[in-house]
Parts: C-alpha cells; sequence; structure tokens
C-alpha cells in the first residue's frame, strides 16, 4: 500500500483515539480485547509509558463506526483507563509513524 | 467492621495470612471454594482462621454459584476460591454469570509461583487473560506487598457503580513470602457514584407529567440498589403500570395493582401489547435485553424514553433515551419522587385493566399439583414471603417466572443474562448459608440438576435448608419446544434416552427424597416435605409436550406472541 492509498483511505473514515492507562503488563489486552471481542479492528496502536512510568499513553487508530461511541464508554469504563479523547484521523501521531512502515 | 487496630507492631506475615487477615477486616466471614497446589498456602492460613468459616464445594463452579446465592441473597460481596489450571477454568463459568447478571464476587484463583508462570507448568492456564472479558476487573498479584493495596482494591470495585466479579490471580510463592506489616489498609467498600443530573431529572419528571400512557420497566439494578420501595412509591403516586425484567422480578409484588409482571419473550400477553401502546417508556436499572424486548425496532415503538441507569455505557446501548441519566437509581429515585405530580391516570389504568381481563397469562392446571403450573402453585401454598426462590435454566424457570408469587425483591434468584443450566442447586445452598432462617426453595429440571448434581453432597454435609423441586419431562425442554416450533418438530438431542433414578441418587449424595409421582396426596407430601428441616429433593414428572407459553419467536416482535 503506498502512502496516497493509505491517506485516500484514512479520510474515508477514520478516527484516532488517545487513552491515558495505568501502566501494568495486562492493560493492553485489556484495551485492545474490548475491540476485538467484537470483531471491531483496530488499524494501529502506539504506546509509551509517560512521565514516571506508572502511566502509559495508547494511541488507537481505528475505523468509524456506528459502534464507536458505545467503544468509548465501554473503555471508559475500564478500571485501568483514566481517560479517553477522540481526535480526526488526520492527528499526527500515526502519521509520523508511517516512515517505519513502508513495504 | 473489623475489630482490629488500622496499625500494630510490625508483623512478619506470609500473603497468604495477609489475604486472610484482609478478608478477616473485609467483614467476609463465610467464604467457599476449592483446594488444589497452588492455593494451599490461602488454605493453610483460612484454616488457622477464627473469624471465617469456608465452606467446601464438590467443584469449583459449584463454588462459584454457592458464591453468587450468597451475594444474590444479602446484596454484600461474596468470596469464593480455587487453585490453578483447572480449578480456574471450573470458575469461570459462574464468573461469567455473575458478569452478565451483575452480582458482586470477589473471586481468588491460586497460580504456579512466578518464576514458572509462562513454562507450562503443571496446572498453569492464564487464568488473568481467560477472566479478562467476563470480569469487572482482574489482577495478577506481582508481589506480596500488593495484596494490600488488590485485596480492599477489588471488593470497591465489585461493590461500586454497576456491581460486578473481581478476580484476584495470586501467585503461589507471593502467598509464601512473608513480609513485615506496618499498616493495614482500610477496607474496600463501595464508592457511591456521582449525584443525578438535576435539570435531567426535571425533564424526567416533566415527561412523566404530561404522559398520557406511561409505563414504568424495573430491572435488576433496582434490586442492587435497593430501590424497590421507591420505584412502587413513584408507580402509585403516578399511577404507572410497570413490567419487569426477569432479574427485577419481586421488586414490585406480583400481585400489586400496578403490576404487569414479566416482560419480553415469555412476558403475559397482556404485558406485551401494553408496552406496544405506550407513549412514555421509564427504564429504571434495566439493559433493553434482547429477551424483553424481542425486535427492538418494534418496542415500544410510540414512546419516549427515560433510562436511569449507574452504567453509563447502558444508555443509548439498544435504544436511544431522550431523557438519559446516569445514577445510582435509588439516588435518581428518591429524588425524582417528589419532582413527579399525583396523577389519577384513570384512562390508561382503565385501559391496562382492560388488557389484562382480554389477554390475561394463560395458566392451565393451575389446580392441579401433577401440572407444572400447578405443581408451582402448591409449592407456594407451603411457603411464606420468606421464603427465597432460586432456578435453573430452562421451563422450570420460566414457569416459576410466570406463576411463582414474587413479592419482594432479594426473593428471586436465577441466572437471567447467561442463562446457566447448573446455577440452581449451589445458588440455593449459597442463599441457605447465607440466610439460615429462611426456606429456600430451587425449581430444576433433569437436565440441569445434571450439570451440578455434585452439590447435593455439599448441601447434606452444611444440612442447607433447600427444597429442590425437580420437575422432570425427561426432555430439555426448551431445546424441545424450540424444535417443535421452529425446526419442523425435528426433535434430536433434546430427548433423554437414560433417566437416572433421581429419588435414589439423592439419598446416595446423602439428602432425604420424595417422589410426588408416589404419592396419594402430592400437596400432603409436599407441606411434609417442607416441615422437615435440612436439604431434600422433590421429584415430580412433568407432560414433556408442554410448552411455555406465551413465546416470541427469538427476532420477532413482541407483539407477535405464539400460544397468547
Amino acid at each position: 500500500m503506498n502512502a496516497i492509498n493509505r491517506n485516500e483511505q484514512r479520510a474515508l473514515s477514520r478516527a484516532v483515539l488517545e487513552i491515558d492507562v495505568a501502566n501494568h503488563a495486562g492493560v493492553m489486552s485489556h484495551v485492545v480485547g474490548l475491540f476485538s471481542r467484537r470483531a471491531y479492528n483496530v488499524e494501529g496502536i502506539a504506546c509509551l509509558p509517560v512521565g514516571d512510568g506508572t502511566h502509559s499513553r495508547i494511541w488507537l487508530l481505528v475505523n468509524e463506526d456506528q459502534r464507536l461511541p458505545q467503544m468509548i464508554r465501554q473503555l471508559e469504563k475500564l478500571e485501568d483507563v483514566a481517560a479517553v479523547r477522540r481526535h480526526h484521523a488526520d492527528h499526527a501521531v500515526f502519521g509520523q509513524l508511517e516512515a517505519f512502515f513502508q513495504p | 467492621m473489623s475489630d482490629q487496630p488500622n496499625s500494630t507492631a510490625n508483623e512478619a506475615l506470609t500473603g497468604a495470612q495477609i489475604t486472610v487477615r484482609l478478608l478477616e477486616r473485609q467483614g467476609v466471614r463465610l467464604v467457599t471454594g476449592y483446594p488444589g497446589g497452588a492455593i494451599l498456602p490461602i488454605y493453610d492460613a483460612l484454616g488457622q482462621s477464627t473469624a471465617i468459616r469456608h465452606v467446601l464445594a464438590r467443584h469449583e463452579q459449584g463454588a462459584g454459584f454457592i458464591a453468587q446465592g450468597m451475594a444474590r441473597v444479602s446484596g454484600e460481596v461474596a468470596v469464593c476460591m480455587a487453585s490453578s489450571g483447572p480449578g480456574a477454568t471450573n470458575l469461570l463459568t459462574a464468573i461469567a454469570d455473575a458478569k452478565l447478571d451483575s452480582i458482586p464476587l470477589v473471586a481468588i484463583t491460586g497460580q504456579v509461583p512466578k518464576a514458572m508462570i509462562g513454562t507450562d507448568a503443571f496446572q498453569e492456564v492464564d487464568t488473568y487473560g481467560l477472566s479478562l472479558p467476563i470480569t469487572k476487573h482482574n489482577f495478577l498479584v506481582g508481589s506480596t506487598e500488593e495484596l494490600l493495596e488488590i485485596i480492599p482494591r477489588a471488593f470497591e470495585i465489585a461493590a461500586s457503580g454497576r456491581p460486578g466479579p473481581v478476580l484476584i490471580d495470586i501467585p503461589k510463592d507471593v502467598q509464601s513470602r512473608a513480609i513485615e506489616v506496618a499498616a493495614w489498609p482500610e477496607p474496600g467498600r463501595r464508592v457511591m457514584p456521582p449525584p443525578a443530573d438535576g435539570p435531567a431529572l426535571a425533564e424526567a419528571a416533566s415527561l412523566i407529567a404530561g404522559a398520557q400512557r406511561p409505563l414504568l420497566y424495573l430491572g435488576g439494578g433496582v434490586i442492587h440498589s435497593g430501590a424497590a420501595d421507591l420505584a412502587v412509591d413513584l408507580a402509585e403516586k403516578a399511577n404507572l403500570p410497570t413490567v419487569m425484567t426477569l432479574m427485577a422480578l419481586g421488586a414490585m409484588p406480583v400481585d400489586h395493582p400496578l403490576s404487569l409482571g414479566m416482560l419480553g419473550m415469555h412476558g403475559a400477553p397482556y404485558t406485551n401489547l401494553a408496552l406496544d401502546e405506550c407513549d412514555l417508556l421509564i427504564a429504571v436499572g434495566a439493559r433493553f435485553d434482547d429477551r424483553a424486548t424481542g425486535k427492538v425496532a418494534a418496542f415500544c415503538p410510540q414512546a419516549k424514553i427515560i433510562h436511569i441507569d449507574i452504567d453509563a455505557a447502558e444508555l443509548d446501548k439498544i435504544k436511544a433515551a431522550h431523557v438519559g441519566i446516569v445514577a445510582d437509581v435509588a439516588e435518581a429515585l428518591g429524588r425524582l419522587l417528589p419532582a413527579v405530580p399525583q396523577n389519577p391516570r384513570k384512562t390508561w389504568v382503565d385501559r391496562i385493566n382492560a388488557l389484562k381481563a382480554a389477554h390475561p397469562q394463560p395458566l392451565p392446571g393451575l389446580d392441579d399439583p401433577r401440572s407444572h403450573f400447578g405443581l408451582i402453585q402448591a409449592v407456594a401454598a407451603c411457603l411464606d414471603d420468606d421464603a427465597i426462590v432460586a432456578t435453573d435454566v430452562g421451563q422450570h424457570q420460566m414457569w416459576a417466572a410466570q406463576a411463582y408469587p414474587l413479592r419482594r425483591p432479594r426473593q428471586w434468584l436465577t441466572s437471567g443474562g447467561l442463562g446457566t443450566m447448573g446455577f440452581g442447586v449451589p445458588a440455593a445452598i449459597g442463599a441457605a448459608l447465607a440466610a439460615p432462617e429462611r426456606t429456600v426453595v430451587c425449581f430444576t429440571g433433569d437436565g440441569s440438576i445434571l450439570m451440578n448434581i455434585q452439590e447435593l453432597v455439599t448441601a447434606a454435609e452444611q444440612r442447607a435448608n433447600v427444597k429442590i423441586v425437580l420437575m422432570n419431562n425427561a426432555v430439555l425442554g426448551l431445546v424441545h419446544q424450540q424444535q417443535t416450533l421452529f425446526y419442523g418438530q425435528r426433535l434430536f438431542a433434546s430427548e433423554f434416552q437414560a433417566m437416572p433414578d433421581f429419588v435414589a441418587a439423592a439419598r446416595a449424595l446423602g439428602i432425604a427424597a420424595v417422589d410426588l409421582d408416589q404419592a396419594a396426596n402430592p400437596c400432603a407430601a409436599l407441606a411434609d416435605a417442607f416441615a422437615r428441616p435440612g436439604p431434600c429433593l422433590i421429584h415430580a414428572g412433568i407432560d414433556a409436550e408442554q410448552k411455555v407459553y406465551p413465546m416470541v419467536p427469538p427476532g420477532a416482535a413482541n407483539r407477535d406472541m405464539i400460544g397468547a
């Protein structure tokens, strides 16, 4: 897939979620599991610790879908999730990673 | 509450001793479980506790449902325990059941030592991963120190907001290692959510005041929050005819003039027809489950919706609410009540009474104790409202929901969301342990009872006051019914070719048993069985051709009832 195609696809219907979480071994499973068990594909994932390392930030690139508001509410229910912020697909975080995903 | 001080001179205690001490400090006095290698340090410490009584189940799933019975009757967080590997996997069904019915549990499992995790060690399974989607939250404890934080937190999570099960997986070395405990944490308690939004409550009150044909729709959240009396007060003040989900039965007495009983797939004809006519639906602690709504697009098609729930994710999940209120429903109803004007609403109440008269619940054979409804009626005649009614899953469950005169919250214990066969007997034992002064009756079937029949031994050992009414039609009734109605009468794998002698089996497992089929006077035999303390199996053959009616076919609109 070339960059133009990727941009075109993103323009269709994507959203970027920014999720503040506690940093421990099970968090990613909790977050991604919410999507996978609803057969809701996550297109992109980035995660790094923030500050002193007790917390992390997860960035998810997901398809816009009528289920997305429900997914955000389910994310907000997770004990390890402190906050969820929704951004447009043109958010810079995944754009800057594209260099690492050339075929 | 604990009578121990928060800080003491430093004590060196093992993780297992800390776990038991923290349970004691939580006020836990009864736990149930099944030991095994990876949880033996905790069992060793539990054996030294003078405050906590342990009830040994005969299968981990039985332990999970015994804990559920305790939690459902008391409203308090209940604790069950199992070892690693198969012990943990056997617990999972009871945990998933608790998740779907929002029952507060803390499940503690042993795990192989940390250094062996991931090596396919003996009795190692990824309990954390397996329990992740079926718990409200779960923990894999990484160090003995963490127990001091995690255990109170688990109780807080289980009891707060929408209740649910929390699993704590504790590696064996975490249990065995000793640390110095300088100070004990406060026990974990229910944290109240923020109060309901005032303007939204005012809007709800105004919608109720202006509605011509409002209905109150109560779910299990009303039971969990202790809001049943408030819901009845609201219904009476504003003359709101009231439907209940399977989980909410007992919130309003079934013979209350405003009660329309259970809605949905096996609701009474007048109930589903009334929902079709309503112009305002006030959903309280209910989640628009598919068994309640039928085809969602055709559910209350003319109605505006007020939805009050403690779980924000339930609002707009199935049906968009015109007024959505995220709150503890008792708090919300307590503030809504004074804001809603009295209203005789005579036209609507008259219409409801006309629907009741014209489209009643069919209850054939009510006077014949050898028929399914007659048996339920005869059992109810032996008991008063103090009794607890548990069920397994199947036709007997729906018949009991339709015909048993349930009149108080926490009287009715049933597996609603997950629909787990095997729930009834252990849940009834848990209920009897939590409320030893009450009689517990468990309606079960010949399919369901076999799924946890080993717990009859537990009932015998504990002398639990459970009366198990086995409605034996020698078929898997609901499967038989669906195959008959929707699969061209092709009965397959639903008729049992071999049938155990349940009366002899019960006696062999250590409890009394009576066969109503052999009794000259079944009502007298029932009364005799209920008069004797302790566990008893009451066997009654019933007709395999009887159906649960009315029935809304899966996916159909609630107005399209078979057998109405």
